[in-house]
């Protein structure tokens, strides 16, 4: 929508570019800085878990590496993250081509309905789905897992069809090829990116598969602190995982580079939809239909069960308006530092080649898949001995959540700084504006909607976030996930509802804002 | 967004943290208890409420898992906040206090609880006890068994729960291999594996999976029931609790215990709490409330539990460092965590 307002260029010599405006200039130092200070931030737990690893010596960590156990839960790890990741791909590309390009009856509604499973905290589901169905175990993981995520794919993925030119798939049709090839490969690195945040959601989830009973690597990390009180082999598995993430990050940045960026402005006009025939589209309505009430429909209904059936049902309205104001104010505060540190990253990843702008990227992703437990304990190590000022207060929870949600908002800069045309900004340069002014005139206010929805997307998360939150937060206050966590941690289900119901209405909002977004400029 | 303007958003992180290094001054509030508690808010925070009158200063909880909150203790070092920790199990006192983070309990504290309920350098002590049992589903167990070892028989197969990640079930485990040997509870843990024991996470998760007649046995702490009854109504909850024998390794009795952190400032009123939970009051609430057993002389039980020496547990120190380790070590072993 930004784009309308920028004057379409005709005959844009950029456009020939595979990667238009990413010449290996130098970054300014004014853009250098900021970015460096964010990956330092984002680097702290890898930190943290190299001085506990390191004081461990050579013996306990080969002990701990090489035991079968840690082998296996590695294995596991990854089989569920693989295979949650395809069917977030499928689900939320299809999804996607079906509300953008397709003539799917009520396809408004369902885009819209197409973020919110965003707001159902990943725990509260899964409980759900144990409790009503008693799938468990890896198929019951996948399934709560896949119905949580696959809006990280949809998001990008309808941004991206939306923005795709027509005159591309023309071009493909008139040299007898498919329209679908096209397609696909454009979506490619929209696809890539969100499946990338799915891989490490999955890797770095906890909860969820605990009450799966299935045991993944984040189990055996855990079951370190619990069970022995021993940080070393804890921070041994951390790297571990740090190392199988960097190798995911690094695969996903090649599928990136091979596959291009359609840099363009907007496109001249929109596609026409495509006509579903009489069974596709009634077989698309009811899948479609089917998933919403799957990943949001059926959380809720579970909420109302805990309402109906517990005798601790009812609420202390203070302290319910108390956990409200608290965690709209961290995560909301969380939100707006989050996405100051990623605009500067976000920026050198979209308008700069080399080695360096890669590494600054690819570090704000490396811790991206720990643990809440470890990125907290990391950051209790640091502020107690370096920022005793701000331990157990509020800043440094806001830190912890800048830290943990980093790579959404960088992704969110990223694509929207991409989506602007940088010969703008080679003109604001050949007017005589230095390259950090050209930035901030001229892309950053293009780019400013995409970068709200990431903020928008951090202050979701932020709301639901359990584990740093609790060993973070100042002594004696309580976010809605905390409380939530009391009740349901003393089996006081009635109790829990309303704060279940409310995380959800509260994280339904910045969800709905992202669902209404994924359909601008779809008739 | 001009220059100007983007240098201002670089900055907010920056003045965010430089309003919250200035102003207040001291980093906390130095005129507070601060109790770390590793038990449910629901469950012990009335009490804790009243502990300000015993101490005679505010008194500040900060409620996690024990385990978490050990580990964070840990990292915290002598810049604590903590000046005493309220522990859900032993283990986690047992850590703090081999890594010197523990003062001495007083004497005539000690002396109010049985040896075997408090650690045995004298810097944590029990305050309420919790029995380990096997719940079971009446609507399919017409008999339970009448000892743990009894759940490898063939008739149980995939039909018990356990949580070998729980630090009651390991120190159950620990209480196995002090009263039968590492081999007998190696043995066990393997038949058991082999009989198909269904692993969860948590105590509750095992009673849930009970009372919705997907086990039909489980290894879990009694009170837990308790809880479930107290939210469901006793009609809610289908399944029936089988204390085992004294002697019986599954007879164990747990504690949740209290120590005083060395770095605390406020020595004197961290002894009053310890007192405070040992004193009659807190003694009868746990006793009441949360279904546990006191564990001073003089505190009945609730009515409805077997009396507290019909359940003696064999006499081991369970937050013994080597104890710990061998359990742990032996559950890797066999591969369950």
């Amino acid at each position: 929508m930004a784009l309308r307002r920028v004057p379409v260029i005709p005959g844009r010599t950029a456009a020939g570019r595979a990667r238009p405006g990413t010449a290996a200039r130098r970054i300014p130092a004014g853009l250098l800085a900021p970015a460096g200070v964010t990956a330092a931030l984002a680097l702290l737990p890898v930190g943290y878990l190299a001085v506990r690893s390191a004081e461990a010596g050579a013996d306990a960590v080969a002990r701990t590496l090489l035991r079968s156990r840690t082998l296996e839960l590695a294995a596991r790890s990854l089989g569920l993250a693989a295979v949650v990741t395809v069917l977030c791909v499928a689900v939320g590309v299809t999804l996607a081509w079906l509300v953008v390009r397709s003539d799917l009856p009520g396809r408004r509604f369902f885009g819209v309905l197409a973020a919110l499973p965003l707001a159902v905290p990943s725990y509260v589901a899964a409980y759900t789905w144990v409790a009503a169905t008693g799938v468990e175990g890896f198929g019951g993981s996948v399934l709560v897992l896949t119905l949580c995520s696959y809006p990280y794919v949809y998001l990008p993925v309808a941004a991206a069809l939306r923005r795709m030119d027509p005159a591309m798939e023309e071009v493909a049709l008139s040299l007898g090829r498919g329209r679908r090839g096209v397609v696909l490969r454009q979506l490619r690195p929209s696809a890539a990116a969100g499946g990338l945040l799915v891989a490490m959601y999955v890797l770095a989830e906890f909860g969820a598969v605990a009450i799966m009973r299935f045991d993944v690597f984040t189990t055996q990390i855990y079951t370190s602190y619990r069970s022995g009180f021993s940080r070393t082999p804890a921070a041994v598995l951390g790297l571990l995982l740090v190392a199988i993430t960097l190798v995911i990050v690094v695969a996903e940045s090649r599928t990136r580079g091979r596959a291009g960026y359609a840099t363009r402005g907007a496109p001249a006009r929109r596609p026409p939809a495509v006509r579903l025939g009489v069974a596709a589209r009634a077989g698309a309505l009811a899948w479609s239909a089917a998933l919403a009430g799957l990943a949001v429909g059926f959380p809720l209904a579970g909420i109302g069960y805990w309402l109906a059936d517990g005798s601790s049902a009812g609420a202390d309205a203070a302290r319910l308006a108390e956990a409200v104001a608290a965690t709209l104010g961290v995560a909301a505060a969380g939100a707006v530092l989050t996405t100051a540190l990623a605009v500067p990253v976000g920026i050198i990843a979209a308008r700069y080649r080399g080695r360096t702008a890669t590494l600054l990227e690819q570090s704000t992703y490396v811790g991206h898949s720990l643990p809440g437990i470890v990125m907290a304990l990391s950051l209790v190590f640091f502020a107690v001995r370096y920022l005793p000022a701000v331990y157990q207060r509020w800043p440094l929870l806001v830190i912890a959540y800048a830290v943990l949600f980093m790579p959404a908002a960088v992704g969110a800069v990223r694509a929207s700084v991409l989506q602007s045309p940088p010969v703008l900004e080679e003109v604001a340069r050949s007017l005589g504006r230095g390259p950090l002014r050209a930035v901030g005139e001229v892309t950053l206010p293009l780019a400013l909607p995409g970068v709200l929805a990431g903020a928008a997307l951090v202050f979701l998360t932020a709301m639901k976030e359990l584990p740093a939150t609790l060993l973070l937060r100042p002594t004696g206050m309580d976010t809605l996930a905390t409380r939530l966590w009391t009740e349901t941690g003393s089996g006081a289900y009635g109790a829990a509802a309303p704060y279940a119901a409310l995380l959800m209405l509260l994280a339904a909002v910045p969800g709905f804002v992202l669902g209404r977004r994924s359909l601008e400029e779809v008739p | 967004m001009s220059l100007r303007r983007l240098v201002a958003v670089a900055l907010i992180p920056v003045a965010l943290l430089a309003s919250a290094c200035g102003g207040d001054g001291e980093s906390f509030d130095d005129d507070s208890l601060v109790v770390y508690s590793g038990r449910n808010e629901n469950l012990v925070g009335p009490l804790l409420d009243r502990m300000k009158a015993a101490t005679g200063l505010d008194v500040q909880v900060r409620y996690g898992d024990s385990a978490e909150l050990a580990a964070q203790i840990l990292e915290e070092g002598e810049e604590t906040r903590a000046d005493v920790f309220f522990s859900q199990d032993a283990g986690a006192l047992g850590a703090l206090s081999r890594h010197r983070m523990l003062a001495p309990i007083p004497q005539e504290a000690l002396a109010r609880v049985p040896a075997e309920y408090r650690g045995s350098d004298g810097t944590w002590v029990g305050v309420s006890g919790r029995s380990r049992v096997i719940v079971y589903d009446p609507r399919t167990v017409a008999a339970p068994p009448k000892s743990v070892f009894e759940l490898t028989d063939p008739k149980w197969k995939g039909k018990v729960g356990w949580a070998p990640t729980n630090a009651s079930f390991q120190s159950f485990v620990t209480a196995m291999r002090v009263i039968s040997g590492e081999d007998r509870a190696r043995q066990w843990l393997e038949e058991m594996k082999a009989n198909g024991a269904q692993t969860f996470s948590s105590n509750v998760n095992i009673l849930n999976a009970v009372d919705e007649g997907k086990l039909q046995l489980g290894l879990i702490n009694h009170y837990y029931w308790y809880e479930k009854v107290a939210e469901r109504g006793r009609n809610g909850v289908p399944s029936r609790l089988a204390y085992l024998p004294a002697g019986d390794p599954g007879a164990l009795v747990n504690v949740a215990g209290v120590g005083m952190l060395k770095a605390s400032k406020h020595p004197e009123a961290a002894r009053k709490a310890v007192d405070f939970l040992l004193g009659t009051e807190a003694q009868k609430y746990f006793a009441e409330t949360t279904k546990e057993y006191p564990l001073i002389s003089g505190v009945p039980a609730a009515s409805g539990l077997p009396p507290f020496d019909s359940l003696k547990g064999p006499d081991v120190d369970l937050a013994r460092l080597d104890s710990i380790e061998q359990t742990v070590a032996l559950l890797q072993d066999v591969g369950l965590v």
